[in-house]
């Protein structure tokens, strides 16, 4: 197990870490900033509530794995979330997607079985690779996943519930909700990729390795699958790019560009 | 030195949660460890929930309030994430503090996943779960069926979950 000055006189083992926590940090972020277009928006008053309350722990989470990342000498935390361009970001392309047509402050036509099916696909992957952390070589990030992992607990319920009873359900709803999972599902390999440099990942026993991570995501989503007669998937596929690879889309450029424009205008303030 | 000691707990007695201002961040068991030394303080905090914004006031409140105790040179309170914070944490005292507020103790986590929660005001048990998610990350909504009152209710957190 390695502590910080260990991981830093380690350039190997340093360049590794730092790679998985710019995913785990990058992935956070942007799904919790995606998850904050919502307030407002969302069906109800309580799932206002619920969302942003969600949204605001898994930017707590991000925050955690810049710090992380700034504690390595990375740079300092507020600039590695706001001051990175987008071909720098390692985050999956699916959590960048926009919510859906129009814009937040205007005629956002947002699709909110769109937004379940991300968040629950999304907060599933997270679990299982917090589960897997708790293990890692890394001991710093280790205390982290157990903190992470216990408010997921909470956000895991709560996609599921809504995921369980939007699909269960009989007309619109469930087709909506099955055109939804179709779409998350071609991107979803993303999510649960390790990206170029996995070996380099996996050796230094920082997380196990992707194909642990799909066969455990694809075991979990299974009952759920079949207790609703949804087909389970072909493949996880990666139809848009691999966001570890810094590729990425425009919706990711105008979410940058949105959510740094305070910043840019005087990146020394304190907030 | 003792009493220096003695001081800085009362001291830490008087910062409160920036938001609950009966309990202090003794009571919500944030505070893990104080060392004290030719005049310097360090304090360890455990953050309770990580997107919390209300931990950089808490962290100045402290350094703050040991500013001022007769003897303290200098002050160092910094957060840290081993052990977790888990809501077991929360003293008695806690309890009883956070009940006055109106707000119900966090509940034991039982095996079914069920809540028991009394209501802060008339101490029914007939109540329900409103929103599991409530004003801030570490508050959950539930109305009370005997005063007929929204109430909150700390969440349980634990390791085990």
């Amino acid at each position: 197990m390695k502590t910080v000055e260990e991981a830093k006189q380690d350039a190997s083992y340093k360049s590794a870490l730092t790679e998985l926590l710019y995913q785990l940090a990058d992935d956070d972020f942007i799904v919790a900033y995606r998850g904050s277009e919502w307030l407002g928006l969302a069906p109800h008053i309580e799932e206002d509530v619920a969302f942003s309350s969600i949204s605001q722990d898994t930017m707590g989470h991000a925050t955690m794995f810049y710090q992380l990342l700034e504690e390595l000498g990375e740079g300092d935390a507020d600039h590695l979330a706001h001051g990175r361009t987008p071909a720098e970001r390692k985050n999956a392309i699916i959590l960048e997607e926009v919510n859906g047509p129009g814009h937040y402050l205007k005629e956002p036509r947002y699709d909110w079985a769109f937004a379940v099916v991300r968040h629950y696909f999304y907060t599933l992957a997270k679990k299982i690779r917090m589960e897997s952390v708790k293990q890692s070589s890394y001991e710093p990030l280790q205390h982290v996943a157990v903190k992470v992992n216990m408010e997921l607990y909470y956000h895991h319920m709560h996609w599921k519930t809504w995921f369980m009873q939007l699909t269960g359900t009989q007309g619109e709803a469930r087709e909506r909700m099955l055109t939804a999972v179709e779409t998350v599902l071609e991107d979803f390999g993303g999510v649960l990729t390790l990206g170029p440099k996995e070996d380099e990942i996996t050796k230094h026993g920082l997380i196990e390795g992707e194909e642990f991570q799909r066969k455990r995501w694809l075991q979990e989503i299974k009952p759920i699958f079949e207790s609703l007669n949804i087909e389970m998937p072909k493949a996880l596929g990666m139809k848009r790019g691999n966001g570890r690879a810094g590729e990425h889309t425009e919706d990711l450029d105008s979410a940058i560009d949105t959510l740094t424009e305070v910043y840019r205008q005087d990146p020394a303030a304190t907030w | 030195m003792t009493l220096v000691k003695d001081s800085v707990m009362t001291s830490l007695e008087s910062v409160k949660d920036p938001e609950i201002d009966t309990v202090s961040v003794i009571d919500l068991g944030m505070v893990e460890d104080v060392s004290f030394e030719d005049g310097h303080v360090s304090v360890k905090m455990l953050p309770t929930f990580m997107g919390c914004p209300a931990l950089e006031i808490i962290q100045k409140n402290v350094e703050e309030a040991l500013y001022k105790v007769e003897g303290v040179d200098s002050v160092e309170v910094k957060f840290i994430n081993n052990p977790p914070w888990t809501s077991d944490r929360i003293t008695e005292q806690g309890h009883v503090r956070l009940r006055e507020f109106g707000i119900a103790p966090p509940p034991t986590h039982s095996d079914s996943g069920e809540w028991h929660v009394d209501c802060p005001y008339c101490g029914s048990t007939y109540t329900t779960m409103e929103n599991i998610f409530g004003p801030t990350a570490c508050r959950s909504i539930l109305y009370c069926k005997g005063c007929k009152n929204p109430f909150e209710a700390m969440k349980p957190v634990s390791t085990i979950m």
